[in-house]
């Protein structure tokens, strides 16, 4: 029943690989374009303000695959960009990381911002009175606290990305959920161990994610 | 009246050379309230200045606008002869002349306290990691916490986070510190503890701002009491004649509240 595996036919692990640097190069993009959205959300400056909750709004109400279809045909076909990619291969990869982080930005933004809301605001205070900028204040104190107190929400962000990863089939990155499609359609018989081979495999990739930044949290949680 | 000379006159010209900090008809506004109503206020180099008052009355709005934490409506406010900037970079090099110590420490908790004592010194000054941790630590000795240098705030009792605030503060060489009732939020039994460095420290001629009802360290400290009700400074007198025969009748009033309760 499980055949398909073992035949040499389908490169499973290879699709998976795919989908975990999907996944982590989405994260560290996101997670930074994020910080600098809440950035801006709280910044004292008016046109960032607006720019960052415009932004915010707009895309975390557009359904992912339209951001990452949006990419491929508006940036690529249209305008020619390839984001350094020199094949298609490559391009698609590419674009289908900068549709995710363009996406999921959005929602460590926001999650940052609640967690922003947690820091008292003496803290900031404090370190105005010591001479600090606005940018220190933010990066120096009130972030870091931020950022340990959100790490929860940030993991439930960090596993809808890994599984959001698999838009990216709709440009034809030859990610886990695109190899699944053309399995499906070749092992008919097979149909519902396919299925368990995939769902298990993420699975696989999202529980330990869990576990590890639940320890985490734990770990570095701010005591007051 | 005091010998402390009170400049009236918007200008400022006329203070004397050694004002350190001086408020001129300075309002303040929150909505519909107004919570400064014209403070004058000339606090000289070295001086200690306590500011007692009714809650509410406008005292830890006074101190948060002399390092600009709030700003103000009208008036000037001058440090060291130079006017409060607005924004910006000026703004942050002047507060990392002025100390604040708050009621509730805000020390970063995130941060240990030896790291506390060093952020500004390394952000703002610009000071080297090895020379920081030195004056830090040393500074931590002074302020008797110097064992307690790799903990958390957290791990600290309030009187002990009150005086790692006071040695982050003095981190600085800061030209005044502002204190904002730094012993309301402690338990009795660590005032005292608090106090005392408090009072090393006005020995010692920093320059003090105190918001405070500890008429003991009014008594023994403080150069000037300054009486505050409803945004207004009602009253300024030498402490032993404040609070023995006190003229306003706010003051009155107020001072046998606090003395029999
Ligand atoms: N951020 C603020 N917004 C609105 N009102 C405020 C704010 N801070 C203080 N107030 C009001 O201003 C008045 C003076 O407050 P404050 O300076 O804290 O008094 P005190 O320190 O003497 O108790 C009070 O009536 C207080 O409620
Ligand atoms: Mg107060």
């Amino acid at each position: 029943m499980f055949d398909f595996l073992t035949s040499g036919q389908y490169d499973v692990l290879g699709a998976f690989w795919v989908t975990v640097q999907l996944t982590l190069y989405s994260a560290v993009g996101s997670l930074v374009w994020g910080t600098m959205l809440a950035g801006m959300r709280v910044s004292p400056v008016p046109i960032m303000r607006s720019f960052g909750t415009a932004y915010v709004n707009v895309v975390r109400n557009t359904p992912l695959t339209l951001l990452i279809i949006g990419c491929s045909l508006g940036l690529n076909q249209t305008l020619k960009i390839t984001l350094g990619g020199e094949d298609f291969k490559e391009i698609g990869f590419r674009l289908a990381v900068l549709g995710l982080i363009a996406y999921t930005g959005t929602f460590v933004c926001e999650a940052l911002r609640s967690g922003i809301n947690t820091v008292p605001v003496g803290q900031a205070e404090a370190a105005r009175a010591l001479g600090l900028n606005f940018f220190q204040v933010l990066t120096l104190i009130v972030l870091p606290q931020a950022f340990r107190a959100v790490i929860a929400p940030l993991t439930n962000v960090l596993i809808a990305l890994t599984k959001n990863t698999t838009v990216a089939a709709t440009i034809g990155v030859a990610e886990a959920a695109l190899l699944m499609k053309e399995m499906l359609e070749n092992e008919a018989d097979a149909l519902f161990a396919v299925f368990a081979v995939f769902a298990l495999g993420f699975v696989l990739l999202t529980l330990p994610t869990g576990l590890l930044l639940g320890w985490v949290a734990k770990r570095v949680a701010v005591k007051r | 009246m005091s010998g402390v000379s009170v400049t009236k006159d918007a200008e400022g010209a006329a203070e004397a050379a050694d004002d350190l900090v001086v408020l001129s008809n300075v309002n303040k506004h929150f909505g519909a309230l107004h919570v400064l109503q014209d403070v004058n206020l000339s606090i000289a180099r070295g001086e200690v200045v306590v500011v007692i008052g009714p809650s509410g009355s406008g005292k830890s709005t006074l101190c948060r606008t002399i390092n600009r934490l709030e700003t103000i409506d009208s008036g000037t406010i001058t440090i060291d002869g130079k006017e409060l900037p607005s924004e910006g970079r000026e703004l942050a090099r002047l507060r990392a002349d002025v100390g604040m110590v708050f009621q509730s420490f805000n020390l970063f908790a995130h941060k240990t306290v030896l790291q506390n004592v060093m952020l500004g010194q390394m952000k703002v000054r610009k000071t080297d990691q090895a020379t920081a941790a030195k004056k830090a630590q040393a500074l931590l000795d002074r302020v008797g916490v110097g064992t307690q240098a790799d903990k958390y705030p957290a791990q600290l009792s309030g009187g002990q986070q009150q005086r790692v605030a006071i040695a982050r503060a003095l981190a600085m060489d800061p030209k005044v510190i502002l204190f904002d009732e730094p012993t309301s939020a402690l338990d009795p039994e660590m005032i005292n503890e608090v106090l005392e460095v408090m009072q090393q420290l006005a020995a010692e001629g920093m320059t003090m701002v105190v918001v405070t009802h500890e008429m003991g360290f009014a008594r023994s400290a403080a150069n000037r009491v300054v009486f505050m009700a409803d945004g207004k400074i009602v009253e300024e007198a030498q402490p032993e004649q404040f609070f023995s025969n006190p003229r306003s009748d706010r003051a009155k009033d107020f001072l046998s509240k606090i003395l029999h309760h």
